[in-house]
């Protein structure tokens, strides 16, 4: 284990919430001019971000503005044309970079769960850890009990995902990634394809997440828990960051037009 | 003699029944044998193709599908015909059984192939992508997420191309495998009476019952609710 040296709180007037953003710490992921077109259209131009160690950033912006693409690349599911993504200071685009050793990880969390139909609760979180970690099964099932444990479904531990309402299905595939230990998690629309009676069960896993030190990019229109729970927001349209900053200023006084009209939309 | 006796004396008649059977059941072993054999084969061999057929190198892929259209597309008894009777003149001799399994193990790898690939390509894009952002290669999700998957899903139509092509087994009849009909006709031949046929319409029904029974239970046994 690393000793890891606390530097003074010098904050960043921008980010002063959590003390995550400390100046000079190196940022657990960092998205560098990331560019990325789909044939003739551009998705990303040139999008760059940073993400500190225990810090939750949250991605609005409007249907198409690519925001999915942008998480997508960070664990390489999609090909970055140009840019730089970079994991606790390691460079993670380009050649020779071994992608099953990165995406261990970086945690996904997909807004369609896409667990395996064909595996229980406990099979779904195990397989990464045998296949993956070479764990023994009983290590495997252990890790998988306390991850189960973690999101509130230890009890679900032998259904199948069939036998699962939406929200215990997303919180196994919160589950299945954490249980690999990442340096950070990824969630793309992790409430979207819920009841809204069961958002708040998925809401509040991401929550005690955050408040275990878990680093986090969250794509989400769930807005007030942006507010209760973000470090930072982030606002994208057509490929770019328009804006960004923690939630009470950027929902509360939004400076940009595009922001403002969006989130118009949104809180009515 | 009523038409009923008639009947009887023809298609039931006990006497050559009693002397015809262990022949038949000898036929039922071999034809057991060969299906089997055709069916763990054929099946193993056509998930073999799908699965390579899955990493799209676009050379071997489009052997397979050469291979697959060939098979799929010419009667089992014409290639079985061909290389019985084809292959010794160029040195190679092969046995009556052996012919028919090949033929008919690649045949059904063919048409094994193609339901076993469609299952693969129907699996959601999802699963690979949940799989593969937890870190496991392409081969690994192939054999653990994908492939079981589209197992289950192409069981019934795999099922029923099996017992499709086990039932052509009797085919090996005309290159003189010693299968049920072949026995069969043999003790019509020599008896000049059909209750040996009867007889082994009796046995491919006792023999493949089973196997359709067997499919009905894979069927539910391996699916799942769609969740
Ligand atoms: N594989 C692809 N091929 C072609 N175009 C794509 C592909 N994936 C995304 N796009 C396009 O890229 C743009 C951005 O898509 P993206 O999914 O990143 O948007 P999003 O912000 O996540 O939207 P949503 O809120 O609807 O999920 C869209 O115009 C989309 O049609
Ligand atoms: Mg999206």
């Amino acid at each position: 284990m690393s000793l890891t040296i606390t530097r003074p709180a010098v904050r960043n007037p921008g980010q002063d919430r959590g003390g995550a953003a400390a100046i000079g710490a190196r940022p657990t992921l960092e998205v560098v001019g990331l560019k990325k077109s789909f044939g003739t259209v551009e998705v990303l131009k040139s999008v760059s971000l940073q993400v500190a160690k225990s810090e939750m950033v949250f991605v609005l912006g409007r249907s198409g503005s690519g925001k999915s693409t942008m998480l997508r690349c960070c664990n390489r599911l999609e090909e970055p044309n140009s840019g730089d993504i970079l994991l606790e200071g390691e460079k993670i685009t380009g050649r020779g970079v071994n992608l099953d050793r990165l995406r261990r990880r970086i945690g996904m969390v997909f807004q369609s769960f896409n667990l395996y139909p064909h595996l229980d609760a406990r099979g779904n979180v195990t397989l990464a850890l045998r296949k993956v970690l070479k764990l023994s099964r009983d290590e495997a099932d252990a890790r998988a009990i306390t991850a189960l444990t973690r999101v509130g479904l230890a009890d679900k531990a032998a259904n199948y995902p069939s036998q699962l309402s939406g929200g215990q299905q997303q919180r196994v595939a919160i589950a299945r990634a954490i249980a690999l230990e990442p340096a950070v998690m990824l969630f793309d629309e992790p409430t979207s394809a819920l009841d809204p009676e069961l958002v708040g069960d998925v809401l509040g896993v991401m929550r005690e997440l955050k408040q275990d030190g878990m680093t986090m990019l969250v794509v989400s229109h769930e807005m007030a828990f942006a507010r209760e729970a973000a470090d930072r927001v982030v606002f994208m349209a057509d490929g770019e960051i328009v804006e960004e900053g923690p939630p009470e200023e950027l929902f509360g006084n939004p400076q940009h037009e595009r922001t403002r009209a969006f989130l118009a939309r949104y809180s009515q | 003699m009523t038409n009923l006796d008639r009947f009887i004396e023809t298609f039931l008649n006990g006497s050559v029944l009693a002397k015809y059977t262990p022949s038949i059941l000898q036929g039922v072993w071999v034809t057991i044998e060969l299906s089997v054999l055709i069916v763990v084969a054929g099946t193993l061999w056509g998930a073999l193709l799908a699965c390579i057929r899955a990493y799209r190198i676009w050379p071997v892929s489009f052997l397979i599908v050469i291979y697959a259209d060939i098979f799929r597309a010419v009667p089992p008894l014409v290639l079985i015909l061909l290389v019985f009777f084809g292959l010794p003149s160029v040195g190679i001799t092969l046995s009556s059984f052996a012919v028919l399994f090949v033929i008919l193990g690649l045949t059904l790898g063919a048409f094994a192939e193609e339901i076993i690939w469609a299952g693969i390509t129907a699996t959601d894009k999802g699963q690979w992508e949940a799989a593969r952002s937890t870190g496991l290669g392409f081969t690994q999700t192939l054999g653990y997420v994908v492939l079981p998957q589209a197992v289950r899903m192409v069981i019934p139509p795999l099922t029923n191309r099996a017992i499709a092509i086990t039932k052509m087994t009797a085919l090996g009849t005309v290159i003189g495998v010693p299968d049920i009909l072949n026995q069969a006709t043999t003790a019509q031949s020599f008896s000049g009476n059909a209750s040996p046929l009867t007889l082994a319409a009796l046995a491919y029904v006792v023999l493949f019952l089973p196997f359709v029974i067997l499919s009905r239970w894979l069927e539910s046994r391996f699916a799942w609710k769609k969740g």
